[in-house]
């Protein structure tokens, strides 16, 4: 076959090239470039100012290499199966529902970050080993839509109890908590609030009461609920619907013409509170670059950059919120959580009897 | 024979293997108590049954709707075709989650239906059917209408002739000379609706799961590997027999046809009869198609002061926030990795085709096979795979911008295979034979005789390679991958925010990934062989 | 006599003198020495051990039933058929190894294969092209190959808009397009009809012999190939039955298989003896010097001499056929298997007439 042979010397030239061309293009590979380069594993919403990163390059030395794939549980996930070899130096984006999953199968070396003092110990779930670091937290509540609430002249219901009331009923959409974030946050805060069993009938009464389960938070916000831009359009008739406590600040923050206030407001008593964690990988092949990346992410610069980029609140208490999030944000009022031990016993077992309950 | 086979050994059975691997054995040893386990397990048995009978029925649909289209296209000469052409394959780039959206607009609430009858059928399984064909309708109409074309009509005038009816002309002479691109099509579109995923998650709800889903949970979110390496097994086999059933079927149907060029075939809309075709193939693509496309453009147009560009602009600039870059850079990046991915895709899919037309042999009907499985494994089985697998000296590539495009030739491949193979076994092989004899190598006759006939499914490949490349999602995201986001990676970000002009951004965006997606298409489609007649200086080159 | 002459340089009976003289002289540019091919699935060889040998300047017809193996033989000499045994030599070189593409012989194929995406410019181009002749040197190929083949003209021309003819001029056009030292036609008129065939058979000989070519053509129709030839080999299943100028194998064909193939049907099975055959039609006079014993015989049609009717084998006539110059009768003898004889149109009779029958010996053939 002669001249598949000839094609295919052909060809091997051809992937001999581009694998050089890859080579080049990865060409961060050379040592030099290496020791002053930091890589930065995260999922994809991360964000972050270029000053910012331009800072850290400043007072360090070190690039910011960015890495990033799929949602905060991939993430994760991939930092498991890559664990002693792993793709990056530092992890960011483990929140409370993934932290022993990463802790558990060793996943982080132990650095104690600088300045961790000024993080409230709540926030610190890790504090004796110092495997992670608190960088940001953020809370899923129920959002409402002002203006359906204000023209039904009705009020908002306030707590979880309030979404199981007739009053409320068919007004309600969420999330699949099998793979959706803010979904099972949701499940979580009603599992803090009403116990392991409790829970239970808690969403047997919401599922009475005619809310409406669909897959993500895009379908969810950005489909049903009544309140969103994007709601609107889609003719969305459900003026509740589970999401962030920073959404209403977004919502004001991307609008065209900025409004006076916000059009969609949080029940702050439904709230469940996700902190997210950075930690230094195991195996990294930059592990002092890590370390100075992780007391970075913890600073003044990066702890106030955080919320106008990632829309999570920052966990330094001399970080101040920017006027978007004093003025238009919601505190949660006794944000509900969980412990991480506790969420990954109980994980798969809760979205299991969740899903049989409410979805089939 | 090699490229592709080293290929897909690295990329492909080297990455799943690994990760199954990893999945099956625990503490040094193999576990295979999880296959009874998950196996037994009564909701997958449910999962299996929905996912297969979902995938044949969509298949089935799309068939029945697109074959008169595959005609219409290939045959009949009408205003505006390639425009059309082009526009049918741009459901097959955009990301479902965006798509998915406007498709309610069509079958949801407040939806065309539900104006008119009162009826919706979002949360059905009507909605995943349709939303099947609506995606998959450019893979037969492209496939099957790319040998169509070519067909030479003669044929069908004999049996007219011997006194066949048109209808039964067309059953007995066209039919079977088109089966084999008929077969891969169907094979294509049963892989897709197979491995849906977004469709089914989006228009049917959290009711509905197939394998893909499950898989998808059980490694991205739960990472329960023993059980996700299971359910990739499953998909194996379930894929296996697919295309097993799929080579008995075609064997020995891939004969020497009568190709002609094929602007020879195509005539003038004459008749009610073709009328009537015609008609319906419009109304088809305009109800199906057009529809929904309409629905993302008329929001991305709505900004807030009144129908203008807003968005637009506001995707100019990288002060939105979401992104460090203006989001319309992705447009850069996604045109960037996917002329790369073209380029492997038609490299390792031309090759393997050519090394599959002049081979026969168990061993390359198996390879065969193999080429095809990218398409029935789940992205995210892949992308972990990558993840393990090439995680060492010399192949570290995971930090690597080239992974993206590697995985995205993945899925090109298949359609480079399907798409040219059908043509290759059709050229005659005495033609190649009659170049040898007049003084041209083996290589030189391929390029000389066999390139020239099947430029046109070479078009058609890259066309489905590259509309592959720009849309593919899942693989993408599940890579870890330098911030230089594509297309639709950009557009699931924006999505991902509320507020409006991050909505309106995703929508801006993603009829800007339409654009690129058709007129990507209209360019490859003005590359057409030399224009004939034009004497013998022409031919000559 | 018996047996195959082997002569590759048989004088034909007409005007070609000056061309034989040359002929004759040429040494074997083709030499095939016991090429075998068999494929997997075959009762018999394609190829059974052939020897064949093509001088310089010689047109060659292999004569052969679909699956004679002729085809096969064209292949194996292209390059395109791999042989299981024995070698191909031209010009005294082994082509063991030696692709397609390097041998510079040309084939032109049983329907052509013209290129369907070239005009037809580029199809008598594409040989000169493949040789790296420049753009100049394929225009003048081109237009001065259609002037031979009698399409001036035609380059521009799409493939598929010509006629049979037509593609046949082409394919020819281009089989010669870069002067292969080895021209090879596989059933080149084997699809056109038969007034062109015979017009085209007459040009192509005319051709061949202002271009000095050497041929080996194979068919299957022996008008054709006797009137190409200046030798034609008679196949069957793969071997060699019988070699010889058109004219030998016409007088004399070697056995009864090649007899029936040239077109004889008056053969019976005989017991001959001092001169005379002793056949179910009676005793028939041999030409002398006939080889003895039990054989076949074979009486060509004009060797049939109708007589009054009580003299000779007593015939009915059955049919009666006109074949232009003469008339093809079927006449069932009192005993013995139908004969067939040619007569002129004033003498033929009618259907159903009795008629007596004589044997010409000069035109009975003791076969060997």
């Amino acid at each position: 076959m002669p001249i598949a042979r000839n094609a295919a010397r052909t060809a091997l030239v051809a992937c001999a090239g581009l694998f050089a061309v890859t080579a080049c293009g990865s060409g961060d590979g050379a040592d030099e470039a290496q020791s002053k380069q930091v890589t930065l594993v995260t999922h994809d919403s991360f964000n972050v100012s270029k000053d910012v990163l331009a800072e850290f390059k400043k007072k360090t030395g070190y690039t910011v290499k960015v890495l990033k794939s799929g949602d905060a549980g991939q993430a994760v996930n991939q930092a498991v199966l890559s664990k002693g070899n792993p793709q990056g130096d530092v992890l960011f984006g483990v929140d409370n529902t993934l932290l022993s999953r990463a802790v558990d199968n060793g996943v982080f070396a132990p650095y104690e970050a600088k300045g961790l003092d000024r993080v409230p110990a709540e926030y610190q779930l890790d504090a004796e080993k110092h495997r992670v670091t608190p960088v940001d937290t953020g809370d899923i509540c129920v959002n409402y839509d002002k203006s359906y609430f204000a023209d039904k002249k009705l009020d908002p219901p306030r707590t979880f109890e309030d979404l199981a009331d007739p009053k409320y009923k068919n007004l309600l959409v969420t999330e699949n908590v099998a793979t959706s974030s803010p979904g099972l946050g949701f499940l979580l805060g009603t599992a803090a609030e009403f116990g392991d069993e409790g829970w239970q009938d808690y969403w047997k009464k919401l599922k009475a009461n005619g809310v409406k389960v669909v897959e993500g938070w895009e379908q969810a916000y950005n489909e049903e609920f009544s309140g969103s831009a994007g709601g609107k359009k889609a003719g969305g008739d459900r003026p509740l619907v589970v999401s962030y406590a920073s959404s209403p600040p977004v919502e004001v923050l991307y609008a065209d013409p900025q409004p006076d206030e916000a059009p969609t407001g949080v029940l702050t008593d439904t709230c469940f509170r996700q902190i997210e964690f950075a930690g230094l990988l195991d195996g990294a092949k930059n592990p002092e670059g890590g370390k100075k990346l992780l007391d970075f992410l913890i600073g003044k610069t990066f702890q106030e950059d955080l919320p106008l980029q990632m829309f999570v609140r920052p966990v330094a208490d001399d970080a101040k919120l920017p006027k978007l999030f004093t003025e238009f944000g919601a505190e949660a009022d006794r944000a509900r959580s969980l412990e991480p031990e506790k969420i990954a016993e109980n994980r798969e077992v809760w979205v299991k009897s969740w899903t049989s309950l409410v979805v089939k | 024979m090699t490229v592709p086979v080293v290929f897909f050994g690295i990329f492909f059975a080297y990455p799943v293997a690994a990760i199954v691997g990893r999945g099956l054995r625990q503490d040094g040893a193999w576990q295979f108590g999880a296959l009874g386990e998950v196996l037994g397990d009564p909701d997958i048995g449910q999962v299996l049954w929905f996912t297969l009978w979902q995938a044949l029925a969509s298949t089935g649909l799309i068939l029945v709707v697109a074959m008169p289209a595959a005609y219409v296209f290939a045959r009949l000469e009408f205003p505006g075709k390639s425009l059309l052409r082009a526009v049918v394959t741009v459901p097959f780039v955009l990301p479902t989650v965006v798509v998915g959206t406007a498709f309610l607009a069509l079958l949801g609430r407040g939806g065309l239906l539900d104006d008119l009858w009162g009826l919706r059928l979002d949360t059905t399984v009507w909605a995943i059917l349709l939303a099947h064909v609506f995606f998959n309708y450019a893979v037969v109409v492209r496939t099957v209408g790319g040998l169509w074309a070519q067909l030479d009509p003669r044929q069908e005038e004999a049996a007219r002739m011997l006194g066949a009816s048109r209808f039964r002309a067309w059953r007995t002479v066209t039919l079977p000379a088109l089966g084999p691109a008929v077969a891969a099509a169907a094979l294509m579109v049963f892989l897709f609706t197979f491995t849906s995923f977004g469709v089914v998650q989006i228009l049917g709800g959290p009711g509905f799961a197939t394998l893909e889903v499950e898989i998808y949970r059980q490694t991205a979110q739960l990472l329960d590997l023993p059980t996700a390496a299971v359910l990739t097994l499953v998909q194996f086999a379930a894929v296996g027999a697919i295309l097993a059933v799929h080579a008995w079927t075609v064997r020995r149907r891939e004969s020497a046809l009568s190709l002609v060029d094929a602007a020879y075939a195509v005539r003038r809309v004459r008749g009610t009869g073709q009328r009537i075709l015609l008609g319906f193939v419009l109304a088809t693509v305009a109800v199906l198609i057009l529809l929904p496309l309409g629905v993302l453009v008329e929001r991305a147009l709505d900004a807030p002061g009144g129908y203008g560009l807003g968005y637009f602009r506001a995707l100019m600039s990288a002060d939105g926030g979401a992104f460090l870059v203006p989001p319309i850079d992705a447009v850069a990046n996604s045109l960037q990795y996917a002329a790369v991915a073209t380029l492997i895709a038609l490299l390792v899919g031309g090759l393997a085709a050519a090394a599959l037309t002049r081979r026969a042999g168990p061993f390359t009907r198996g390879f065969d096979a193999l080429l095809m499985l990218p398409l029935g494994v789940s992205a995210v089985t892949v992308g972990f795979g990558f993840l393990i697998a090439l995680d060492r000296p010399p192949l570290d590539l995971r930090a690597s911008w080239i992974l993206v495009p590697l995985a995205q030739a993945l899925v090109g491949v298949p359609f480079v295979v399907r798409t040219m193979l059908p043509v290759l076994r059709a050229v005659d092989s005495r033609l190649r034979e009659a170049a040898a004899v007049l003084g041209a190598s083996p290589w030189r006759a391929w390029r000389e005789v066999d390139l020239p006939l099947v430029r046109r499914a070479l078009l058609v490949a890259a066309g489905f390679a590259f509309a592959v490349s720009l849309g593919e999602f899942g693989a993408t995201v599940f890579i870890a991958r330098p911030d230089n986001p594509t297309l639709p990676v950009a557009v699931a970000r924006l999505l991902g925010r509320a507020g409006d002009l991050n909505y309106g951004q995703a929508m801006a965006l993603s009829t800007i990934l339409m654009i690129v997606c058709v007129v990507s298409l209209l360019l490859l489609e003005r590359v057409r062989p030399l224009s004939r007649g034009a004497g013998t200086a022409g031919a000559l080159d | 006599m018996a047996g195959t002459p082997r002569r590759s340089d048989a004088p034909r009976a007409d005007a070609q003198a000056e061309r034989d003289a040359a002929t004759s002289l040429g040494a074997p540019l083709l030499e095939i020495e016991a090429a075998s091919v068999r494929f997997a699935d075959a009762a018999y060889p394609a190829l059974g051990a052939v020897d064949l040998r093509v001088a310089v300047g010689e047109i060659v017809c292999v004569l052969g039933p679909s699956g004679s193996g002729k085809s096969t033989l064209l292949r194996a000499v292209a390059g395109l058929q791999a042989l299981d045994s024995g070698r191909v030599r031209l010009e005294g070189r082994d082509q063991a190894g030696v692709p397609a593409h390097r041998r510079g012989v040309g084939l032109m194929f049983q329907d052509h294969q013209l290129f369907p995406q070239r005009d037809v410019g580029g199809n008598i181009a594409f040989g000169p092209r493949m040789h790296g002749a420049t753009r100049e040197e394929q225009h003048t190929r081109v237009a001065e190959l259609l002037r031979l083949v009698g399409l001036p003209g035609a380059a521009g021309r799409v493939v598929s808009t010509l006629s049979g003819g037509e593609q046949q001029r082409v394919a020819l056009a281009r089989a010669l397009a870069p002067s292969p030292r080895l021209l090879m036609l596989d059933e080149p008129l084997g699809q056109l009809d038969r007034s062109l065939r015979e017009r085209l058979v007459i040009e192509l000989r005319e051709l061949f012999g202002t271009l000095g070519t050497t041929v080996l053509a194979v068919t299957h129709d022996q008008g054709e190939a006797f009137a190409l030839a200046d030798r034609v080999v008679v196949m069957r299943e793969g071997r060699i039955a019988q070699s010889g100028t058109p004219l030998e194998v016409w007088q004399r064909p070697a056995d009864a298989f090649v007899a029936r193939f040239i077109g004889f049907d008056n053969l019976v099975a005989a017991k001959v003896a001092d001169g005379v055959a002793d056949t179910p039609w009676g005793k028939l006079p041999v030409p002398p010097g006939s080889p003895h014993g039990e054989r076949e015989v074979l009486v060509r049609p004009t060797g049939v001499r109708l007589v009054e009717p009580d003299r000779g084998l007593a015939c009915t006539v059955a049919a009666r056929t006109f074949r232009g110059t003469h008339v093809s009768l079927a006449l069932d003898p009192a005993t013995g298997p139908r004969l067939e004889a040619a007569c002129t149109l004033r003498e033929a009779p009618a259907p159903g007439a009795e008629v007596g029958v004589a044997f010409d010996p000069d035109d009975v053939v003791v076969l060997g």
